[in-house]
């Protein structure tokens, strides 16, 4: 069984953009609505990086844990997903996230945030939707993982900085690259996603 | 490269006391691992990327699109919240409001019902007008929502959901959310009301070291002396007023997102809010249990303002003769 995870190489990824724009366009997420970003540390000084960030399907997914409606989990694949009909907004995920994945329709003063949206990994809804439906696209985006492809935002990285898939197989490229040109600024993320970093 | 699964909590231990070991022993290092602007800097701490982390427990830059809030690139503080939310919390949570309730529990075995000694009068003596009445019971039922409403957003999912299903809690625990929200006004309002009126009444005088020297009136047929509220009605009136101030504040800030406070400040308020209500809790159902079930003719002082003439010189000698002087006894027909 695949661990599906996320990889930036932050010594690849030239702010470009394309990432997010990818993902708003796949999953045609609502306005104000950005479930990938580039951030970019240390703009305009020596060292300067940029990380294309969203949520990292993190092992023991902190969001899923503090749920205090239990509608987030984890599949198989490693993915986490969550319920829209059973989220309560109550914005407890948004607090527990490490990578400010869980966004908003709403700014949310008296608690009326709206259902929580956040990347899928490009894998549907946690619902009761049928795997590629309308319905599902309507309400969580793309369902490329139920036709064997990857996130979108991975895919068409311009850098191949953004690495999407099996965590091992991911890894394996990341090494190939730190042994052919050392090892930079590290996989950013990863110690906290997946309770494990790529060391040289 | 191994994946490693299971074992998370005892994992979680180990790497927070690493985590200390090595930010101890790093700590001249890691003051050398910083940009010249004091920026962590990726180049200088790559071989690191925990002790980076440990260092900038927020690492925040430049983002492109228009929401700024969305700059902050990683806050692993966010576990650390996890942690108390789900393990401090839930134990916390549980040993202060269950092991108040088995105190009272003993409490009652072991000292039974307070009775008034000398048997009721048939006098009676008014204790509160009905403005003190209302805002009482305007703080006391927006309490009980706020306190339910609350107790289940923390164990709803650990009590309710396996009970009611995902669908029935979901649509519970989302009224709950609102009513918890909109109910917290009317809490102020009666905090507001209830201090306003009161607090006179409450600074702390000599006498309440008489009253705690001969155990508050506890002990069977011996009543210390007190003026309109004892040293134990203090204490629970200037906790209220602490907590309840307490409780709004971290809870207003929570209720406008971002006005205030980025997420880092609403995870330290969500632990205040989160503790002090629990003791809250605990505090209130003690009081509920002094002024229902552990004490004869003591409900009545809230329930219809009037309390029995022996009651209130047993509980509060100086405070009814201080009433007595000012305008007499008053016959209910």
């Amino acid at each position: 069984m695949a661990r599906m995870k996320f990889l930036c190489d932050a010594d690849r990824c030239i702010d470009c953009n394309a990432c997010v724009t990818a993902c708003k366009n796949e999953n045609e997420v609502p306005w104000g609505i950005n479930r990938r970003r580039v951030v970019t540390i240390n703009d305009g000084k020596p060292g300067e990086r940029s990380v294309s960030m969203a949520c990292m399907h993190c092992t023991d997914a902190p969001c899923a844990a503090v749920c205090p409606v239990s509608c987030i989990f984890s599949t198989d694949d490693g993915v986490v997903l969550h319920s829209k009909d059973l989220c309560i907004g109550c914005g407890y995920c948004f607090y527990a996230c490490p990578f400010g994945a869980p966004q908003y329709p709403k700014i949310g003063n008296f608690g009326s945030r709206g259902k929580m949206d956040k990347c899928t990994y490009c894998a549907g809804g946690g619902g009761n939707e049928a795997s590629g439906s309308i319905a599902e696209f309507k309400k969580y985006g793309s369902n490329r993982l139920a036709q064997g492809k990857l996130p979108l935002c991975a895919e068409m990285c311009s850098t191949k900085s953004l690495l999407a898939g099996d965590g091992e197989v991911i890894a394996e490229i990341y090494k190939e690259r730190v042994l052919k040109r050392g090892y930079g600024s590290g996989a950013w993320g990863w110690m906290t996603a997946y309770h494990e970093g790529i060391a040289p | 490269m191994t994946r490693r699964s299971g074992f998370a909590g005892v994992q979680g231990i180990l790497a927070v006391l690493m985590a200390l070991i090595v930010l101890v022993c790093a700590l001249p290092a890691a003051a050398q691992q910083r940009a010249s602007d004091g920026a962590p800097s990726p180049d200088q701490s790559a071989v690191h990327e925990q002790q980076l982390l440990q260092e900038a427990p927020r690492i925040e830059g430049r983002i492109d699109i228009p929401d700024t809030r969305a700059s902050v690139l990683m806050q692993p503080a966010g576990r650390r919240w996890e942690y108390f939310h789900e393990i401090t919390l839930h134990r916390m949570g549980a040993i202060v409001i269950l092991g108040m309730v088995a105190l009272l529990a003993v409490a009652y075995l072991i000292l039974g019902r307070i009775r008034i000694s000398a048997g009721r009068s048939g006098k009676k003596i008014q204790r509160f007008t009905p403005l003190e009445r209302f805002s009482h019971w305007l703080t006391a039922v927006s309490f009980v929502i706020l306190g339910l409403t609350g107790l289940n957003i923390t164990f709803g999912k650990l009590v309710l959901l396996p009970v009611l299903g995902p669908e029935s809690f979901s649509g519970l625990a989302q009224w709950a959310k609102y009513l918890h929200n909109f109910t917290s006004f009317a809490f102020v309002l009666g905090l507001i009301l209830i201090v306003s009126m009161w607090i006179k009444d409450n600074i702390p005088r000599a006498i309440d070291i008489d009253w705690i020297r001969q155990g508050g009136g506890f002990i069977k047929n011996k009543h210390a002396p007190a003026g309109r509220f004892n040293a134990g009605e203090k204490a629970v009136f200037w906790c209220a007023l602490g907590a309840g101030l307490a409780v709004s504040v971290s809870g207003f800030l929570l209720l406008f997102p971002f006005y205030v406070t980025n997420i880092a400040g609403m995870q330290v308020a969500q632990v205040i809010h989160a503790v002090i209500a629990v003791l809250f809790v605990a505090l209130i159902i003690a009081h509920i249990y002094i002024g229902t079930l552990g004490m004869e003719g003591a409900f009545e002082a809230m329930g219809t303002g009037e309390v029995d003439l022996n009651w209130a010189k047993e509980h509060h000698d100086q405070w009814l003769a201080e009433k007595l002087a000012r305008d007499g006894v008053r016959q209910t027909p």
